[in-house]
């Protein structure tokens, strides 16, 4: 039973179609990626997961919830399910951080103020962050700080879902690869599913077991590895075998 | 939550403790509690066979009570799995004695930052007013730069658009002070009297007044939010290093469209607030529009109406600079723009009425 599922879905923006009968899906456990040219809509197929677009066909089934017809108690009881990690950290600039990852401890649980502060603590730990970062504003941290606390606010509520966009983007490669072992840690001991939206060739090779490839409004290619570099689409071509991923990499097989 | 999370038995100097059912992050108040209130023997015997989930909150919170227990007991740990091991190294390795600094500060520590913020803040006035000042004089050196486009852009959008909401305020502002003063004014049977009064008082300080705050927090705030936002985008910055100065390309526009654009409002909007006043003249005291227009030729010296064109520009410059120059101050924070464009209002109408007491002041002195 998948996790998630997308059924045909449809995306348009007046005449401008994003996505075309899109069908794609994740099972638990698993550390999925979402790879497709810029402009392929991979960020919009995974707002269409977290609810903040609404496609406009087919539907999507979240945690055994059908998006199209979800009601807004089911809506606030999934929110509290995932972590999201966006692309540029959106973390609330007047709080601090710890400030940011308490916040919905203290909205909605009933975990003492003492306790809060152990999680909030072992959370920016674990985000590879020193303690005292907890109490800075976002506006003095760096860019790959903020990656990190925005990854330790997803992480809070210790959901079974994270969503990522593009994670290891500006880190720098030492951070990146620590930060895929963290992911990789993660769903091994917790059991999270984790999706996120990637172009670290790094990243889809060492941690990500499945993954799709959007292009041309569709899914070319869904599967592992292999299953995707069997397909001859052109960007795929393009993206596995370059030069520079041959190189770097080396093919499993081509 | 009336759920069991642990059985214990005792035996002898043993306490058994059999965790059971989820052990996780909405669970763990309960199993708090329920922790505390337990009584303990020398030897613990902790069991996790039964465990249904774990997740880090739970593990949290056993490693901070296994902490506490080892203190009093000694503890043997059984039945858990490899993975609930992997998890406890794992958070384990994370849980720290080390608390996360306070950002509270005490008051006295408060008044300082404060004084010094001001003090900072004055001295950046005065760098922007030199940037300012030396754009200006570049203006001048080489008058081909002048950037009409933009100039015009800015009357349009800081002038232009703002004719509507002057007019309407100032029609109402003649309107009532006449209606007001009418009932006073027919006690005397002083009634033409309202002429002098109402033409007087809009031309001079009314009108310019209206139009500047209007303007204040029309285009003041509006400065201070586009500048506010290219400052965070890293367009200001960007500017910079194609050589563009921003005071040259952003501020100087902008205060030299509202310099001509606010005298021109002010014109306007003494028209208006005078056709308010006539109206209720007409309403309240019966003068026609005749009578009215004859005695306001009679009364309304010129210079009542100089005096308020004067202030055009002046109020204009105030505006334009605070508004730039708090657009500058935004730091790279969103809250900052909402501060900072709630200061550029704020102060922007402030110093428009201080320097209007200040004219009234020394042109009164002058006697004018």
């Amino acid at each position: 039973m998948p996790i998630i599922e997308a059924i045909d879905i449809g995306t348009r923006f007046g005449s401008t179609v994003i996505h075309d009968k899109v069908n794609m899906h994740i099972n638990q456990g698993e550390i999925y990626g979402i790879l497709g040219e810029s402009g392929s809509g991979k960020s919009l197929l995974m707002k269409e997961m977290i609810m903040l677009q609404k496609p406009s066909s087919g539907d999507m089934r979240v945690l055994d919830y059908r998006l199209s017809t979800i009601e807004y108690k089911q809506m606030q009881e999934l929110r509290q399910q995932w972590g999201v990690l966006f692309q540029f950290g959106a973390l609330f600039s007047s709080l601090t951080v710890a400030e940011n990852i308490k916040l919905q401890l203290k909205e909605y649980t009933n975990i003492s103020d003492a306790m809060c502060n152990e999680i909030v603590k072992t959370k920016i730990s674990m985000s590879g962050l020193p303690t005292r970062a907890g109490a800075l504003y976002p506006s003095e941290l760096s860019g790959g700080m903020i990656k990190r606390a925005a990854l330790a606010r997803a992480l809070a509520m210790d959901p079974k879902l994270l969503f990522l966009d593009e994670p290891t983007s500006g880190l720098d490669p030492i951070g990146a690869r620590n930060f895929d072992k963290l992911i990789m840690e993660l769903r091994d001991l917790l059991g999270i599913t984790v999706v996120m939206i990637t172009h670290d060739l790094d990243s889809i090779y060492s941690i990500v077991d499945r993954f799709c490839v959007l292009a041309d409004k569709h899914v070319v290619a869904e599967g592992s590895i292999a299953e995707v570099l069997d397909s001859t689409h052109p960007f795929i071509e393009r993206f596995f075998k370059n030069e520079y991923a041959k190189k770097r990499l080396g093919v499993p097989h081509v | 939550m009336n759920q069991t999370y642990f059985r214990t038995h005792h035996d002898g100097d043993t306490t058994t403790i059999i965790s059971l059912g989820e052990w996780t992050l909405h669970h763990e108040p309960a199993i708090r509690k329920a922790l505390q209130t337990l009584e303990l023997k020398q030897n613990i015997i902790w069991d996790f066979a039964e465990v249904e989930s774990f997740d880090s909150v739970g593990m949290l919170l056993f490693i901070t009570f296994y902490q506490q227990f080892k203190k009093k007991a000694s503890i043997k740990l059984v039945g858990y799995t490899q993975e609930q091991e992997r998890l406890y190294r794992l958070v384990f390795a994370h849980y720290t004695k080390e608390s996360i600094p306070s950002r509270d500060r005490n008051i006295l520590y408060r008044i300082g930052e404060l004084t010094l913020s001001s003090y900072l803040q004055f001295l950046s006035f005065l760098e922007f007013m030199g940037h300012v000042t030396a754009s200006f004089l570049r203006y001048f050196v080489n008058p081909k730069n002048f950037r009409y486009k933009e100039i015009m852009y800015h009357i349009q959008q800081s002038g232009m658009n703002a004719i509507f909401i002057v007019a309407l305020t100032s029609f109402l502002v003649g309107l009532v002070i006449s209606y007001q003063s009418a009932v006073e004014l027919a006690k005397f049977g002083a009634d033409i009297f309202i002429v002098d009064m109402a033409s007087i008082s809009i031309t001079r300080e009314l009108g310019p007044m209206i139009t500047a705050i209007v303007v204040a927090g029309r285009s003041g705030s509006a400065y201070t939010a586009q500048i506010g936002a290219m400052k965070i985008t890293e367009e200001i910055s960007a500017m910079r290093t194609m050589g563009f100065d921003p005071y040259y390309f952003l501020v100087l526009p902008r205060i030299i469209a509202l310099m001509i654009a606010l005298p021109l409002l002010i014109f306007f909007a003494d028209v208006m607030g005078i056709l308010g006043s006539a109206f209720a003249a007409k309403m309240e005291l019966n003068i026609s529009y005749m009578q009215f227009m004859e005695r306001l030729q009679e009364v309304l010296d010129t210079k009542h109406f100089y005096i308020g064109i004067i202030k055009g520009p002046i109020f204009a410059l105030l505006i334009a600079l605070i508004g730039c120059f708090r657009g500058f101050e935004v730091s790279d924070d969103t809250e900052s723009i909402g501060s900072q464009t709630t200061a550029s209002v704020v102060n922007s109408i402030f110093f428009v009425i201080a320097f209007d007491a200040l004219f009234s002041v020394i042109l009164t002195q002058w006697g004018i």
